[in-house]
């Protein structure tokens, strides 16, 4: 139903292929880093792009889910577990307190429902750096652990110490996450988003129960907010309120708008050129967000479908053209 | 007893400042159905620009503050005209968008301009009374006393001059006014400008008291989105009260309960009373 022409499924399998063999010709330990951060960044402006995007529900708590995640493992490390026991046990409470914030404030509507979903992230903000006992406070959490070697019959163990190794594990969450995005916006549930999206009254009186659709596609996007966390928490080593910050919020929403809302390959692309583009224009420091604020507001009113939704409109204009063209020469020959 | 009326007349005096600053956003949100978010940064800018007068231009305090209005005035027109006005007739979340983008862009402007550390305005009134054992300075006084002039003038214009009244009008219904001849373009400028210039009013009346900083008007537009919304969009008594129930709230919660959860108060209320009922509490069915 949705296949692909051939040289899109080329571009991604290239594409796949350089992630793949990164770690080999980006020697810099500092690019790297960053290379790694973006992955993390693009899984959750991902989940992101499901609820405001394909939803078309702006919640703004998406910072501070990815906090709940980050503080999860943290404190959950901290306190002995394994790595892989606290990475999904995060982010399955980033679920829960989605479902228990989803519940109340997804009755609302439109710019309440973002500026209500904005006001639980700050509370949570404000939490984060006055609970001392748990969370540290201002300081926040240091010296997190990484994660256990991974033991492979036959082989041994795969060590998790290097930054490759980060980077490879950033790296699969990512593709899994996409895969099941895919999976998930390609379906007959993904097919009644897209419709609460449209037109909320119209999908109703078709026999979409809207408000469990918006509750479920919120929770789905909160359990991949709270896995970037997660992983954010361990790739760094140390969590502060700032991770659960509107301002992270607001730097998703960056991602997600520059890149393309609505898309699968949006966000990821919104979040790997942004930080990117940042780090080449260190030199203008802090100009640097006057001129994504600019940029947001210059997209927003001109280009709203972002990087990839206009590259997909020109696509299309140019295979419109073609055709006319073939249809043209055709009508001359007889 | 003593640290009860304190807390109560600092309570008064943050909730002038919030009354003003709410005023204004329910203005735009509520007549033009705007989503302001930038509101409390153009709140900020305009305590940047009344520095700007006082310490670089050497200006005394009341021309600075008329100057800042101006300049604000001026500058909400520019947002109206280039940011929201492209954005009229796309998806209402747009519009959200596009203020966040102006947020980060003022709050940019002034980090690059004066730089992240606070600064101060040189108190004009320092004077100091002690009345029944509260401890009121003349600068406080100004700000709850102004409030009150602010709003009865706004108050005056809107009800009595033809400008005020086609304001009203276009809230009412924005078709009949343009049937009536009245230039919706024209007053969908006109209430930017006063939105943002009566910002800078509560700025430049606070700045004195506390720190000028670049990350100050996040918060305070966010508690400004709180009092509209709970006060009923476009509700001219709804803000003025919702504002100073708010500066209570949090002088007496910040006093007795937990200072550093006071800014949780404002905003848990928010959460509850819109889970309870979605379109707040004089809201009308938004469309």
């Amino acid at each position: 139903m949705f296949t692909k022409p051939i040289h899109t499924k080329l571009l991604y399998l290239v594409i796949l292929a350089a992630a793949l063999f990164l770690p080999l010709y980006v020697p810099d330990p500092y690019i790297f880093q960053i290379v790694t951060m973006s992955l993390l960044f693009a899984i959750a402006t991902s989940g992101m792009n499901l609820i405001i995007g394909i939803t078309g529900q702006a919640s703004l708590a998406h910072g501070a889910f990815f906090g709940i995640g980050a503080y999860g493992v943290a404190i959950m490390t901290k306190a002995g577990i394994t790595f892989w026991l606290a990475l999904p046990a995060s982010a399955l409470i980033a679920a829960f307190a989605g479902l228990l914030v989803g519940l109340p404030t997804l009755r609302t509507r439109g710019s309440y429902f973002a500026i209500t979903t904005l006001c639980f992230g700050v509370i949570l903000w404000i939490v984060a750096g006055n609970w001392i006992d748990l969370t540290g406070g201002h300081n926040g959490i240091f010296g997190i652990p990484r994660p256990s070697a991974i033991p492979v019959p036959f082989y041994g163990e795969i060590p998790l110490y290097s930054q490759a190794a980060m980077y490879f594990l950033a790296l699969g969450f990512l593709l899994l996450t996409l895969f099941a995005l895919y999976r998930l916006v390609y379906s007959i549930f993904g097919l009644s988003l897209m419709a609460v999206r449209n037109n909320e009254p119209l999908a109703d009186s078709v026999g979409v129960n809207t408000f469990v659709t918006k509750l479920v596609s919120f929770v789905i996007a909160n359990f991949i907010a709270g896995l970037a966390g997660g992983l954010y928490a361990c790739i760094i080593g140390a969590v502060s309120p700032s991770a659960a910050g509107y301002m992270m919020t607001f730097n998703f929403l960056i991602f997600l708008i520059l890149g393309g809302m609505a898309t699968l390959p949006g966000p990821v692309v919104g979040a790997f050129a942004i930080p990117v583009i940042m780090e080449f224009l260190q030199f203008m420091g802090d100009y640097r967000m006057l001129f994504f604020g600019a940029l947001l507001v210059v997209v927003i009113i001109y280009f709203p479908q972002g990087f990839v939704g206009g590259l997909r409109l020109l696509n299309q204009k140019v295979v419109a053209r073609r055709q006319r063209k073939i249809s043209e020469s055709g009508h001359a020959s007889r | 007893m003593e640290l009860f009326l304190q807390q109560v007349f600092n309570g008064v005096m943050f909730g002038s400042t919030y009354a003003i600053v709410a005023l204004g956003l329910t203005l735009v949100m509520g007549i033009l159905n705007i989503p302001n978010f930038a509101h409390g940064h153009l709140y900020m800018i305009g305590g940047y620009i009344t520095f700007f007068f006082m310490t670089s231009v050497g200006l005394a305090y009341w021309f600075a503050l008329l100057l800042s209005v101006a300049a604000l005035g001026v500058l909400g027109v520019l947002m109206e005209r280039f940011v929201y006005r492209p954005l009229n007739d796309q998806p209402h979340i747009n519009a959200f968008i596009a203020a966040i983008g102006s947020l980060l862009f003022l709050e940019a402007l002034a980090l690059v301009v004066w730089g992240s550390q606070g600064l101060r305005i040189p108190n004009p009134h320092p004077q100091i009374f002690e009345v029944g054992g509260i401890t009121m300075s003349l600068q406080r006084l100004l700000v709850i006393f102004g409030a009150v002039g602010l709003i009865t003038a706004l108050h005056l214009f809107m009800k009595k001059t033809i400008a005020g009244t086609t304001i009203e009008a276009v809230a009412q219904n924005r078709e009949g006014a343009m049937l009536t001849g009245i230039n919706v373009n024209r007053v969908s400028a006109m209430t930017f400008a006063i939105s943002a210039g009566t910002a800078a009013v509560a700025a430049s009346f606070l700045t004195p008291i506390f720190m000028l900083s670049p990350s100050m008007g996040a918060i305070l537009g966010m508690k400004a989105f709180v009092i509209v919304i709970l006060g009923g969009m476009g509700s001219i008594p709804g803000a003025i009260l919702g504002g100073y129930i708010l500066g209570l709230i949090e002088a007496l919660g910040g006093g007795y309960i937990s200072a550093a959860y006071k800014d949780v108060f404002a905003f848990g209320a928010l959460v509850l009373i819109l889970s309870i009922k979605p379109t707040g509490i004089f809201g009308r069915k938004e469309d």
